[in-house]
């Protein structure tokens, strides 16, 4: 299982602020080693939001991402108790949740 | 030189002759005042740290590539410029060296001093060589770090501010026709600078770029051509 | 005597002369920040979610967890303010522990530890590669450990009489000029207000101020995705200077951080920080 991913959230006046940053190689698949191979692509394709278990974001992320990706995104209508749910999935199927309460 | 740290300085007298203590008191206050004297240290010198300094580089590190461990090796200039610890030399000490710099240098074969600015502005952008990751140590394998340290072309705004800019380096010497005679004096003295810049400055912080073999004579003449070229962007 | 009005040709003369003058310099000097300035923005937009954190995280849970041939966790280590107490060692280190008799760094002292706690080869831990195996386990603890004391401000020690020693020799080993460049690192951080192509030099014979130098170091490096700590930058800072390899926590790169360590006294550290 992936390491975990840093979730913070927090809400003013209806809105909240969350910032995610996630653990991962994100590996574009056009690098080459000390040796002349190509290392293999190995990068999150799918990410998506909750709020207490309704999706409220998904993207499509590529190679252009960086490695260890930080993403920030505000969710209308979220107050402080709620529960933000974040989830990722890459190339080779790996996955990983987090969850973190908004503050 | 070394540098004795100053020793707090306890003066003890002896009990006076004329009022003596009593017996039982007396050598309890002998005892202090040895255990004082004994503690200050006054007569232990101060650890010679320069060579406690010198042992520690030894063995501290390790050959790794192409950086052996004779790169720790200290020839005149460099032992002299680390002792002063970012201090000035003394004149006598600094003349001594920079005769002994001048002494290495080498002029180029057939007279030739300039090459292709081209070149020479390449090879100024280029920071590689010499480390324990570089495959190899000869001159075409290293660039010059120029810019690492000097402005040079007024296009490059990415150099560094350790050495005086070269922006203009030949138009601000009047150097409009090198093969005229009169340009001789700045041509030896930059080619002269290049090769052990320490001949000018003892503790100068310009690699020596001749003498220590980091480039050969034909990349020296590019990098001559790119600061004293009157075609080069440098004194355009 | 004609009289000077507002509108007289002399005054208008002046202030169109005046306006154009600070035109021009206001033009150059926006030319001459805005080099500075666009990479000073770049750095405060990254500034936020630093990936350091994820390091930090990691290196929480390894304090904690039993590990090792002895199956024990880190929480017993003595930083230098006593055993597991973790918040504000960072900034008194390197110093004189009476345990293994010598001065030590942050790095030098989690060897000990794993070593002594855990069961782990001291000498197999100095030998990993950067960012390899348990080079992760190190570099995640100096991480967190940092953290425990970011905010906070320098105070080593120079109690010990080892302790001044290390310093003495650690400003020495900073101005030992050395291999094909003539190298030291006062090359480079001798000197206020320098750079090397367009990166700031702190000047580390003095104290450079908050969060620069000695204060800005673990850190994590953007352009290779990779925690480094101050073990780490020295290394590449030898590599730089064209230097044979320095030892993991050898003693030269402990003397070193004594020296950079008491200069910076007073200064706030920011680490674990981020870098370009």
């Amino acid at each position: 299982m992936a390491d975990p991913m840093r979730i913070r959230a927090q809400s003013a006046g209806g809105k909240a602020t969350v910032r995610v940053l996630m653990s991962h190689e994100m590996e574009t698949g056009l690098r080459k080693d000390s040796g002349g191979k190509t290392i293999p692509a190995w990068f999150i394709q799918e990410v998506s939001a909750q709020l207490n278990g309704k999706t409220v974001m998904t993207a499509q992320w590529g190679p252009a991402i960086s490695k260890n990706p930080y993403l920030q995104f505000m969710i209308k209508g979220a107050n402080a108790g709620d529960k933000v749910t974040v989830s990722w999935v890459d190339n080779k199927g790996d996955k990983r949740t987090d969850e973190a309460t908004i503050s | 030189m070394m540098k004795l740290n100053q020793q707090n300085k306890v003066s003890h007298r002896a009990a006076s002759p004329q009022r003596k203590l009593p017996l039982d008191r007396r050598w309890p206050v002998s005892l202090a005042l040895i255990a004082i004297s004994v503690g200050c240290a006054s007569t232990v010198p101060a650890p010679d740290y320069d060579s406690l300094t010198a042992q520690m580089m030894r063995s501290s590190f390790k050959e790794e590539g192409i950086a052996k461990l004779g790169r720790l090796d200290q020839d005149e200039s460099n032992a002299a410029c680390s002792k002063a610890l970012g201090g000035r030399l003394n004149d006598a000490q600094a003349a001594a060296i920079q005769e002994a710099a001048l002494k290495t240098v080498k002029m180029p074969t057939g007279g030739e001093f300039l090459g292709d600015w081209r070149k020479g502005e390449a090879l100024a952008q280029n920071g590689r060589g010499m480390t324990w990751t570089d495959k190899s140590a000869a001159p075409n394998a290293n660039g010059g770090s120029c810019y690492n340290c000097h402005q040079i072309s007024k296009e490059e705004i990415s150099y560094g501010t350790i050495g005086p800019s070269l922006y203009q380096y030949g138009k601000l010497r009047g150097v409009t026709d090198p093969s005229d005679p009169k340009a001789k004096g700045i041509l030896e003295y930059t080619w002269t600078k290049l090769w052990n810049a320490k001949a000018y400055n003892a503790c100068s912080g310009m690699p020596r770029f001749g003498h220590s073999g980091l480039l050969d004579e034909g990349q020296l003449k590019d990098l001559m051509a790119l600061i004293l070229d009157p075609k080069s962007p440098v004194n355009r | 005597m004609k009289k000077r009005t507002l509108l007289s040709t002399h005054h208008l003369l002046r202030t169109a002369l005046t306006l154009a003058f600070l035109g021009a310099s206001a033009c150059t000097l926006a030319q001459q920040k805005s080099a500075a300035d666009g990479i000073a923005e770049y750095r405060a937009m990254i500034a936020d979610g630093n990936p350091a954190e994820l390091f930090e995280a990691k290196g929480e849970d390894l304090w904690k967890k039993k590990r090792g041939p002895k199956n024990a966790s880190l929480e017993q280590c003595d930083l230098g303010k006593g055993a597991g107490i973790v918040k504000g060692a960072f900034v008194e280190l390197p110093r004189w522990f009476a345990d293994t008799g010598r001065v030590q760094d942050l790095e030098s002292r989690l060897l000990t530890c794993m070593e002594r706690l855990q069961g782990f080869d001291p000498g197999a831990l100095a030998r990993t590669p950067f960012g390899k195996d348990e080079q992760i386990t190190l570099e995640a603890l100096s991480a967190w450990i940092s953290a425990e004391s970011k905010g906070m401000r320098f105070k080593l020690p120079q109690n010990h009489p080892e302790e001044r020693k290390q310093f003495e020799i650690g400003k020495r080993a900073f101005f030992y000029r050395g291999g094909p460049f003539d190298f030291a690192c006062a090359s480079c951080h001798g000197e206020a207000g320098k750079r090397i192509r367009l990166q700031d030099l702190p000047d580390l014979t003095n104290n450079p101020g908050d969060g620069v130098g000695f204060a800005a170091w673990p850190a994590y490096r953007v352009s290779s995705g990779e925690l480094w700590s101050m073990q780490r930058r020295l290394n590449d800072c030898f590599r730089q200077q064209r230097f044979p390899y320095p030892g993991y926590a050898s003693d030269v790169t402990i003397a070193l951080g004594v020296y950079m360590g008491v200069n910076a006294k007073g200064a706030e550290s920011i680490a674990p920080a981020l870098k370009r």
